[in-house]
Formats: C-alpha cells, sequence, structure tokens
C-alpha cells in the first residue's frame, strides 16, 4: 500500500503510516518524552523545595501529560482526518472517565463532611 | 460517480443510501481495530470506576497500615520502568511485524513479554510482602480498594502476557498473515493501554500516597 493511498483511507488506532526511521523515531521520542515525565514525577513528588500543597496537583498534571504522550507516539492518535473516529469515540471515553471519577471524589468527600462522627471514630482520631 | 452522488443525495434516506458512505463499509483491518480500540476505552471506564473507589477509601484504614507506611517508591520506579520499556519494545515488534520480519518480530515480542513478566514478579512480590505483614485485602477498606485497584491493572498484565506467548505462536505457525497482523495490531494497543492505566496508579496510589 502506496502512503498516498494510506493518506485517503480511515486509519485504525496503533497504526503509523510512514517509513521505518521515522516509525521507530516516533517510539523513540515517545520513550524519551515518557522516561523524562516520569523521572520529574518521581522528583517532584520527593523533593522539598516545591510549595508542599501544590505538589499533587503538579503530579496529576505530569501524569494527564504522560498519558497525552503514550496516545500520541505509541497509539499513534493525530488530529488527522483520518484519525476522527478514533479521536471521538477517546473524547466520549475521557468524557465518561472525569465524570466518574470527578463526580465520584466530589460526592463522597461532601457526604464524608457531613456525616456526624460515631464515638467510635472519635476515640480513634483522639489516639493519632 | 456524479450521477451516483446526486442519486444518493435525492434519496434521502430511501432504499438505495446505506448510510455507509460512497465507498461502503471500512475494511475488516479498520473496523476490528477500532471495535478493540472502543473495548480498550470501556475498559479504562472500568478502572475510572476503581479509582474513585480507591480515592474514597484511601483513608479507611481502620486503624491499620497506611500508604506512606506500605509503598516502597524504589520498587515502583523499577516497575513502571520495566512496563514503560516493555511499551516500546512492543511498537518495535509492530514495526517489524509490518515489514514481516520474523526474527525481529518475535525477538522484540518476547523482549516485551519478559519486561512484563518482570513487572508482574515485583507486583506478585510487593502484594506477597504486604499480604505477609497482615496488610491483605480483609484489613482495612483502603486495602481491600487497593488490592481491586492494583491486582486488576495486574489481571490485565497478565492476560497480556498470555496473548503475547499466543501471537508468538501463531506468527510462528501461520506467518504474517492479514487477520494475524490484525490480531497483533490488538494486541499493540492493549498493551500500550495497560501502560496508560499504570501511568495513573503509580501517580495516584504511589506517589501521592507517599508524599511526606
Amino acid at each position: 500500500m502506496t502512503d498516498n493511498e494510506d493518506n485517503l483511507l480511515d486509519v485504525a488506532p496503533g497504526i503509523p503510516h510512514s517509513n521505518i526511521v521515522s516509525e521507530t523515531g516516533a517510539y523513540v521520542i515517545g520513550l524519551a518524552l515518557a522516561v523524562i515525565l516520569t523521572g520529574v514525577s518521581f522528583w517532584v513528588a520527593s523533593t522539598s523545595t516545591l510549595w508542599g500543597p501544590g505538589v499533587a496537583v503538579g503530579l496529576v498534571v505530569l501524569a494527564i501529560a504522560q498519558m497525552g504522550v503514550h496516545l500520541v507516539f505509541f497509539l499513534h492518535i493525530t488530529s488527522g482526518p483520518d484519525n476522527t473516529n478514533n479521536v471521538l469515540a477517546l473524547a466520549f471515553g475521557v468524557l465518561i472517565v472525569f465524570l466518574v471519577m470527578i463526580g465520584t471524589i466530589w460526592i463522597m468527600s461532601h457526604m464524608d463532611a457531613n456525616m456526624a462522627p460515631d464515638p467510635v471514630m472519635m476515640n480513634l482520631q483522639m489516639q493519632h | 460517480m456524479t450521477t451516483e452522488a446526486a442519486t444518493i443525495g435525492l434519496t434521502h434516506g430511501g432504499s438505495e443510501d446505506t448510510g455507509l458512505g460512497h465507498r461502503g463499509p471500512e475494511s475488516k483491518s479498520i473496523v476490528v481495530p477500532y471495535g478493540f480500540w472502543l473495548f480498550v476505552l470501556s475498559d479504562m471506564i472500568l478502572f475510572s470506576a476503581l479509582f474513585a473507589t480507591y480515592a474514597t477509601l484511601v483513608n479507611a484504614t481502620d486503624g491499620g497500615p497506611t500508604t506512606n507506611q506500605l509503598f516502597d517508591r524504589n520498587l515502583v520506579a523499577i516497575e513502571t520502568m520495566a512496563l514503560l520499556l516493555s511499551s516500546f519494545t512492543c511498537g518495535l515488534a509492530m514495526i517489524a511485524a509490518k515489514r514481516k520480519n520474523m526474527l525481529w518480530t518475535q525477538g522484540w515480542l518476547i523482549v516485551t513479554g519478559l519486561l512484563g513478566a518482570v513487572f508482574l514478579f515485583i507486583e506478585l512480590y510487593e502484594f506477597a510482602t504486604m499480604i505477609g505483614e497482615g496488610a491483605g485485602p480483609q484489613r482495612s477498606a483502603f486495602l481491600s480498594a487497593f488490592f481491586t485497584l492494583v491486582g486488576c491493572h495486574g489481571a490485565h498484565v497478565t492476560a497480556g502476557l498470555l496473548w503475547i506467548g499466543t501471537m508468538m505462536a501463531q506468527i510462528w505457525a501461520k506467518g504474517f498473515r492479514e487477520h494475524i497482523i490484525r490480531r497483533l495490531l490488538c494486541l499493540s494497543v492493549f498493551w500500550h493501554a495497560l501502560d496508560i492505566i499504570w501511568v495513573a496508579i503509580f501517580t495516584i496510589v504511589y506517589l501521592i500516597g507517599t508524599l511526606p
């Protein structure tokens, strides 16, 4: 199949379309970026030079960035017209994932805050 | 072509309009991996529910061990590198398979499988140590959620390892036929997705869990 034909057809996730050097290069770039982001994550988590309360948020941002790197360089999700179906499915998946996670954490933390503490739990908290 | 297009345009959903465009349905090499992509996304939604459960229960330790006492960052760093490198070599195996190179395809697949096995071995070691210290899944709600979330990912990796072995045998026995390549592509999508989920696990469970 020629490159020209490739560009006309839809592309399944995971299929890159180019020559061996640029294909391997994309994986090498992806690996390098992922290693850097992982390294920064572990550094951010162990250093004391950063503002404490911001560290958890920073780690989540780094994780989302690394997921993006994996999607682009390993799964070859692009913004090209041949990838529209893959991107739309991904967008829907991400929407549901965020609804489930943020919705649960939000509601459950409020329920936790509104719950009257029972005596046993109070005693446990006193011991700490 | 123009008359055909005009006919379809004028029928407005009549019997001639298949709703599949002028080219008809896509080939199996597009439809099958796309369906598998939908499965992988639904799998991520399953994991999002487990993450939400874990985030809700992480402080429900019932006086038992907490995240800071249980997790070892050095082990997690090795696990992370093993899985990341296996994702990379899985991509290299796909590049070799696309060019129908038996030696490199099998070579990179076995490296992928071995790195996955290293990951799984370390995870099982961690689980065994925790259970040995009395921090098993029945100890507290936090530990139940932890073993469910991380264990579910581990079960996926185990399934992936079996799949890698199966694909190596199929490529060996049948060669690079179209449907074998298709299965291999689905395997690579599955394996990369496992690494994406691991990124969320090592960040949310291990790194945020061991902040000072």
